[in-house]
């Protein structure tokens, strides 16, 4: 017989995402806590209250939080989904771009600077239009369309003079003209699950921006960019952003490491979160072998 | 169905069935996001502000 495994699910806010899993975990029976990341704390010098835990699922809001979190209980020999690797890579966007390059994964043209003038040098070098992201930040916050040289000298001393000391790393990306839509594809582990198109009228399609979803099949062109993206990054549960180039084709944009579903399981008609589960108990029943 | 007062306008907000505690609610008086503290007994506070690593 099977051991019963125990989970913990670390998370923030109880998000209609967070509902669907609690209620996945419940519908199979299985034993798991609920793990608030404003709460918890560890002592470094006894793991074992971490180490009861066969598998931890990590839902934070914060990327801080939840890396750290992480990166404590893989020291602690505790599994967990995603890795620390993973979401040290996912959760930063030159991070991303640098394992997607040195895995030959087409992604936009990338560049990044220290200095505004070291930026402007690589935005000229680029020619206009381009797109400054943080490269910490999601749900399309804080991404810069720069049009001309006046608008870059002012975004640039804007992060440099307002920003954490991250937004001193410049980030800089050519800027596509794509038809009004991206891609959201979930991979979990080697199968891709679900894809849908974000519509917008926006440049940022993001649905957490007031983007539409619709249903994408999964053609075996997007399978194999997203099956070869998810093993650049480490590999685990992930939601990678694709987006069509004019010239290139299919690039990928940017990879989540805790990515949201609420448009995509309603759509898919895919119990995502029960997916997710299981996936988590895969990881779970790896340490018995 | 439980009620609590709004912390930022008074407001009386109504916990739908199936409400757990870490849920954002909003009130539909003023808008503001409100965190459900526990159910039993009903408890809201206003919510964290967004961070600026927060996300996906």
């Amino acid at each position: 017989m099977q051991r019963r495994l125990k989970i913990g699910v670390l998370y923030s806010r109880v998000r209609v995402e967070e509902k669907w899993i609690f209620g996945a975990m419940e519908k199979r029976g299985i034993d798991y806590d609920r793990l608030d990341d404003r709460a918890i704390h560890f002592d470094l010098h006894d793991p074992k209250p971490w180490q009861q835990y066969d598998a931890v699922l990590e839902r934070s809001l914060s990327y801080n939080s939840g890396l750290y979190a992480l990166r404590l209980l893989n020291a602690f020999g505790v599994p967990t989904v995603n890795t620390a690797g993973v979401a040290e890579v996912c959760g930063d966007k030159l991070m991303t771009s640098a394992a997607l390059a040195r895995d030959g994964v087409p992604q936009p043209h990338n560049a990044t600077a220290f200095t505004p003038e070291a930026a402007l040098e690589a935005i000229e070098a680029f020619g206009y239009p381009v797109v400054l992201k943080p490269v910490v930040g999601s749900w399309g916050r804080l991404l810069a369309k720069v049009n001309d040289r006046d608008a870059a000298e002012a975004v640039l001393e804007h992060k440099s003079t307002l920003g954490s000391v991250q937004h001193s790393v410049f980030y800089i990306q050519e800027y596509i003209e794509k038809p009004g839509r991206d891609i959201r594809v979930i991979v979990i582990g080697d199968h891709v699950l679900t894809a849908m198109y974000r519509n917008s009228e926006h440049w940022i399609t993001n649905t957490a921006r007031g983007g539409s979803g619709e249903l994408c099949p999964i053609t075996p062109e997007i399978e194999d960019i997203c099956l070869r993206a998810s093993n650049a990054v480490g590999g685990g549960l992930l939601g990678v952003d694709l987006v069509e180039h004019p010239e290139k084709g299919l690039v990928v944009n940017e990879i989540n490491h805790t990515m949201e579903f609420h448009t995509m399981q309603p759509l898919s008609g895919i119990d995502i979160a029960g997916e997710i589960v299981e996936y988590v108990v895969k990881i779970a029943r790896l340490k018995d072998e | 169905m439980s009620t609590v007062t709004c912390p930022e306008c008074e407001a009386e907000v109504t916990l739908d069935a199936g409400t757990e505690a870490g849920e954002i609610i909003v009130c539909s008086d003023c808008g503001v996001d409100l965190e459900v503290m526990t159910v039993e007994p009903a408890a809201v506070q206003l919510a964290p502000m967004e961070q600026e690593d927060w996300g996906e």
